[in-house]
């Protein structure tokens, strides 16, 4: 009965009434993996990670985590994973280890288990010192902190973060990643992770890109980066729109335009520059060749910037 | 890194229910002393309504026909002061299901493998405690209207006041539950909670005075209220009237409540709606 995978999704769909927040939505991700879901907010990463973490119903499709079907045993679910919330799910009026004590009663440790338990990932979490202080007293990282730690409390074989990098600075971000591998490594933690940030893209092993609840991408950070041919080439223009007809008419390559942008992707790239400025360099005000990022791969999956959609928030 | 390994193939549900329900009722506790203001209150309206009212109303009060002397108002009014109080304090602690959910520590809570009854239990449970330690700071004041009751009569009291508690918190579970506003929830302790005690026999005797006695009869806090009354006069057997039936019924009526409030905030908490990721 034991499959290789930690989460299975598989056609799933979610309304909020009339709309569509999630449109036959599919992945799985193998056991003590470190899956990423990427996408602009608005996208539906936050209604799958409530799924997920049996917060929503499940209206339409098949969500698996650890062989316990979601919807029909939610508490099976509950037990084995853990969940960090973008939003502070901590009571403030409450000290740090108070706040840890009452998570641990919550999924059944107790006593010194339970002491030594919050112990050891306090000084994991580098928070040994705050332990005796308020939520309330804490600054908005050492929170953050505090609830990666309540999440991983009862030592979870599935950890659900939602955008766990909010409101840290680039210091912690990164003792948070270095955190999240060693899970990983030692513990054999299955890790899924939201992100709105493409720079993060890069630390996932599997992937997936979800844009207006459709997830758009699926794989490794490099197989989808190879699914772009060639090179990629982008140009700021004044007049994308025509130009970019133009181009792809002379040179047979598909030219994707938006805002002052034009993006062309082309198997050797260097030598079709030198053709493209021949014909058009005037028109051209700067041009940039790069091997594709994972916004590429984005922006050739939807047809849009990542940034453009919903980038004001939800 | 030594990882404590916490993993259990087959966690056993059962095994987390007290505790569960005592972390979250003892986290009441703990929020309720370190809000000085919710002691002031939940304790201090009443106080400052059976003093006033006391004295105003002092002279158009005439006792209702089954007073077993002569009767102040305040006397009259004083185990009525005393169900409020228990009232406020399950409004106050039950507002804050709002709070959790907007601050977030109840979605921490609602992934948590505990049962929606441990839940729900678990803020009964505390707001029970609290009702029943500051209703008790005030029933300790009975000398003062000339009641005297035995420590065996406390004890009754104790128990009933907490079956009264617990059916009122669990009514302002089930009320503020749905809710996403504390505006909305002081809406309707106004227009709902307030007079369910104003009409249970608390604040005037409900002799016959028509359809009034009759809304009063449907009210479950007056079986509350009267059952109180019954153990404050556990001396004198108080005859059954008209806003003052017997203990049997106080305590059934009281109980029955309680157990259907229970329930609909059980099958409240247990759906799972987009309400709850708010």
């Amino acid at each position: 009965m034991s499959s290789t995978a930690a989460i299975s999704v598989s056609g799933l769909s979610h309304w909020y009434g009339g709309r569509q927040a999630l449109d036959q939505v599919a992945f799985e991700t193998g056991q003590g993996e470190v899956f990423g879901l990427l996408g602009p907010n608005g996208g539906g990463k936050t209604t799958l990670f409530r799924i997920l973490a049996t917060l929503l119903p499940v209206q339409e499709g098949r969500v698996q985590l650890l062989d316990f079907d979601v919807a029909a045993q939610p508490d099976r679910v509950r037990a084995a994973i853990g969940v960090t919330f973008q939003s502070p799910s901590l009571d403030r009026k409450l000290t740090v280890r108070e706040n840890l004590a009452t998570q641990g009663y919550l999924y059944g440790l107790q006593g010194k288990a339970l002491r030594s338990r919050i112990d050891e990932l306090l000084a994991r979490l580098g928070l040994a010192d705050r332990a005796a202080h308020r939520v309330e007293s804490l600054s908005g990282g050492l929170a953050r902190r505090v609830e990666i730690a309540k999440g991983l409390l009862h030592d979870p074989r599935v950890l659900l973060l939602d955008e766990p990098s909010t409101g840290l600075d680039p210091g912690a971000r990164l003792d948070l990643w270095e955190y999240i591998r060693l899970l990983q490594r030692e513990g054999g933690v299955t890790v899924l992770v939201t992100t709105h940030l493409m720079e993060e893209a890069e630390r996932f092993d599997k992937l997936g890109i979800l844009d207006s609840g459709r997830l758009v991408a699926l794989g490794t950070p490099a197989e989808l980066r190879r699914s772009i041919g060639g090179d990629c080439l982008t140009i700021q223009t004044t007049g994308a729109h025509d130009l970019a007809r133009r181009i792809a008419e002379r040179f047979q390559v598909p030219a994707q335009h938006f805002g002052g942008q034009i993006r062309i992707e082309v198997e050797k790239g260097h030598e079709f520059v030198g053709r493209l400025v021949d014909v058009f360099g005037s028109e051209i005000s700067s041009l940039a060749l790069g091997k594709p990022t994972l916004e590429d791969v984005f922006v050739k999956r939807t047809g849009h910037r990542f940034f453009e959609n919903g980038a004001a928030g939800h | 890194m030594s990882t404590t390994r916490l993993r259990n193939a087959n966690f056993e549900f059962r095994r987390i229910f007290w505790p569960a329900i005592w972390a979250l009722a003892s986290r009441e506790l703990i929020r309720f002393f370190r809000q000085r203001t919710r002691v002031i209150g939940a304790l201090g309206q009443p106080l400052l309504f059976w003093l006033l009212f006391g004295a105003g109303l002092h002279g158009s009060f005439s006792p209702p026909a089954w007073a077993p002397r002569s009767m102040t108002y305040q006397e009259y009014f004083f185990p009525g002061v005393a169900v409020l109080i228990v009232l406020f304090t399950a409004i106050f602690s039950t507002i804050s299901i709002i709070e959790d959910r907007r601050e977030g520590f109840l979605q921490g809570v609602l992934v948590a493998p505990v049962s929606r009854l441990a839940l729900v239990l678990g803020k009964l449970c505390g707001g029970t405690a609290l009702a029943l330690l500051q209703a008790g700071l005030f029933l300790a004041l009975a000398p003062l209207v000339g009641l005297s009751f035995t420590w065996a009569a406390a004890f009754e009291m104790a128990l009933f006041l907490t079956l009264v508690a617990f059916a009122l918190t669990a009514l302002g579970f089930l009320i503020a539950w749905p809710l996403d506003s504390t505006q909305g929830f002081h809406a309707i302790m106004s227009m709902v909670l307030m007079p369910m005690w104003l009409l249970s026999g608390a604040f005037f005797p409900a002799e016959e005075s028509g359809w009034l006695s009759w809304v009063i009869r449907l009210n479950p806090l007056t079986y509350g209220v009267a059952g109180l009354r019954r153990l404050l006069y556990s001396d004198v057997q108080l005859p059954v009237a008209g806003g003052l039936p017997a203990m049997s019924v106080c305590l059934f009526v009281t109980a029955a409540f309680g157990l259907v409030c229970i329930g609909v905030s059980v099958w409240l908490a247990q759906r799972r709606t987009s309400h709850d990721t708010r």
